[in-house]
């Protein structure tokens, strides 16, 4: 009897032990799998013109060339780091990155500001009485991006119509509409950290005789600021990479999401390779950075996840 | 000193002095809302309001529309065609969401089961693609798919402009939205419960799932909800990785924006995919409350 008990404990272990190879190699295929197309993408944005577009080419530069007389690019032709600077010198591309920049910054700082605000009121509000503005949010992310696009269109257009002080379609209209969705996830993010930290800190800085606005600006303001910062980084990305919602309601405005797209749909070249994997490069480095900067603040492990689920909004 | 005494004459003091302390509580003013209130009182129900208006209305020629109450948008949505559009969304939607649970819990299950060291940077490396462009993931995609790059010559698997396309960009884009919350839920599970059965004789699958599967069912199911709202309402992939071939709604919807020119049939179709959402959401909010009130 024993020695079967034991060789059922020896088969469970071996068991456990096979469970987690598999475990494993089902996680590293994961990684290739969400990692390959990116590491692709880089590895062509170094990529030259094909042989044939090359032989009948007589120009000094080859990344001059434009995306209909460039050949197949999918397969390697050599290497190249030309790309980077045509991409850099793009007429249409560079002018739609800043006009990107300044709505996702405009964007970001409205919206942070309308999420803490209302984050603020509605952490410690009776759950009956918050409820209808809890679903106005929840409505507003569960709404498919789409809808909403077409809806805003045809309001903004109908909105100039009846009165006149309101922005055309263009980089106003966009940030308008973008404000929505990116005002519900900061409210959601600021408002998980300000439940999380509790009332203790502030209820000792009234009973020491701080009045409300100094208590805010001393204690809540501060401890509030990496949901804050997190809040703001999101925004910013979201409404940076948005598509959708600015091309419906662009006007004649070209946003960098609306150039990549027409040129992933109609030709394109390393350029755009260049151009994404400069600012894949930004934003790893910008997630490095703050990861970092978590896990020397806190103590790894748990706390470190809640962090980083804080910044995602996921809590 | 007077911080000490001060709790104290609070206590000491009758029912209307423990009151005056209690206002004391820190909390913000309710108008603190009304800035964001209005913002979407006016930039999205304003919309959504005229969308519903826009439905009812009737075509008069082009670009002009007569305000009524006008049901032959939603007429039209009823006939095969459409409906064949809305089921197909739905249908890869579904497929997409399945495919995403399936192989996206293993992973989420094994950083929480396994790691230890590099748990950290497993979730950071879910999360990078989080951060990065939806489009340029899409486009990264497509050049792998690509008729003329490695896997279509030389493995002779060419699915570029199929739906296999869309279900593998469906599954690739939205993977890191499902394993996130469903890691949280396996980090917060108490995992000396599955000591305890294993050393009363479970079997390690009868382990998990009478108790692993058990208790992350509402991560999982809200996990899969998470992904499968944006899939129903996806532009992007149908787009360009079934190049048009295999539209959803939201592509029909953006037609009629785009060169149809047919806004109240747009708005129409917009209503009828809330719709059909909606009906998946008020189930999963019935399920949840249901799980609340009996379980625990």
């Amino acid at each position: 009897m024993p020695n079967v008990a034991k060789g059922r404990k020896t088969a469970r272990r071996r068991f456990a032990v096979t469970a987690k190879h598999g475990f494993t190699a089902w996680a590293i295929a994961l990684f290739a799998f969400l990692y390959l197309p990116i590491v692709v993408m880089v590895i062509f944005a170094f990529n030259k013109p094909s042989a044939v577009a090359l032989s009948s080419f007589h120009g000094s530069n080859m990344c001059s060339l434009p995306p209909d007389q460039i050949g197949n690019i999918t397969v390697w032709n050599g290497f190249t780091a030309c790309w980077f600077s045509a991409g850099l010198h793009d007429p249409t591309y560079i002018p739609a990155i800043v006009v990107s920049l300044q709505i996702a910054a405009g964007a970001s700082v409205i919206a942070t500001v309308l999420g803490l605000c209302a984050a603020l009121a509605l952490a410690r509000m009776k759950p009956r009485l918050r409820a209808p503005f809890d679903s106005l949010v929840y409505l507003t992310l569960v709404v498919p991006e789409i809808v909403i696009a077409v809806a805003s269109l045809i309001f903004f257009v109908q909105a100039r119509n009846y009165f006149h002080a309101f922005p055309a379609l263009g980089k106003f209209t966009i940030l308008i509409g973008q404000v929505v969705f990116n005002a519900s996830v900061a409210m959601l993010i600021i408002r998980a950290r300000f439940v999380g930290m509790g009332d203790t800190l502030e209820e000792a800085a009234y009973d020491l005789g701080s009045g409300p606005l100094a208590t805010f600006r001393q204690i809540t303001l501060p401890r509030l600021m990496p949901a804050i910062i997190a809040a703001a980084l999101l925004s910013f990305t979201f409404s940076f990479d948005d598509y959708v919602l600015p091309a419906f309601t662009n006007g004649t405005t070209n946003t960098w999401p609306i150039v990549l797209f027409s040129a992933v749909r109609f030709g394109l070249t390393p350029a755009v390779n260049a151009l994404a994997t400069i600012m894949l490069a930004a934003t790893v480095l910008a997630v490095t950075i703050t990861a970092i900067v978590l896990r020397r603040s806190r103590a790894p492990g748990r706390d470190a996840t809640r962090v980083l689920d804080t910044a995602l909004g996921l809590r | 000193m007077t911080a000490i005494t001060e709790p104290e004459a609070a206590t000491t003091a009758s029912g209307s002095g423990d009151r005056a302390a209690r206002s004391f509580r820190p909390r913000y003013p309710a108008w603190l809302t009304a800035p964001s209130f209005l913002y979407y009182a006016i930039f999205f129900l304003g919309p959504m309001a005229i969308l519903v208006a826009f439905s009812l209305a009737t075509q008069k020629g082009f670009g002009s529309l007569s305000y009524g109450f006008d049901i032959a948008q939603y007429r039209l949505i009823f006939t095969s065609f459409y409906l064949d559009i809305f089921a197909r969304t739905l249908l890869m939607a579904g497929i997409g969401t399945v495919l995403t649970v399936l192989v996206g819990y293993p992973v989420a299950y094994w950083m929480a089961r396994y790691l230890t060291t590099y748990k950290m940077l497993a979730l950071l490396l879910i999360v990078v693609p989080f951060w990065t462009s939806f489009l340029i993931r899409t486009y990264a995609l497509k050049i792998i798919l690509d008729p003329n790059g490695y896997l279509a010559k030389d493995l002779g698997i060419n699915i570029l402009y199929t739906k296999y396309a869309i279900a593998v960009g469906l599954v690739y884009n939205y993977l890191p939205l499902f394993i996130l919350p469903v890691f949280a839920s396996l980090e917060r599970m108490d995992w000396t419960l599955i000591e305890a059965a294993t050393d009363l004789g479970a079997r390690p699958f009868n382990a998990f799932r009478q108790i692993t599967l058990r208790l992350t069912l509402p991560g999982v199911v809200t996990g899969a909800l998470l992904v499968f709202i944006p899939m129903t309402g996806e532009y992007i992939i149908p787009n360009i990785l079934g190049g048009g071939t295999y539209e959803f709604v939201g592509n029909v919807i953006g037609d009629q924006f785009n060169s149809a020119q047919n806004e109240p049939f747009g708005s129409a179709l917009s209503i009828g995919l809330m719709a059909a959402l909606s009906i998946f959401v008020i189930v999963y909010i019935l399920v949840a409350t249901k799980e609340e009130r009996f379980g625990a």
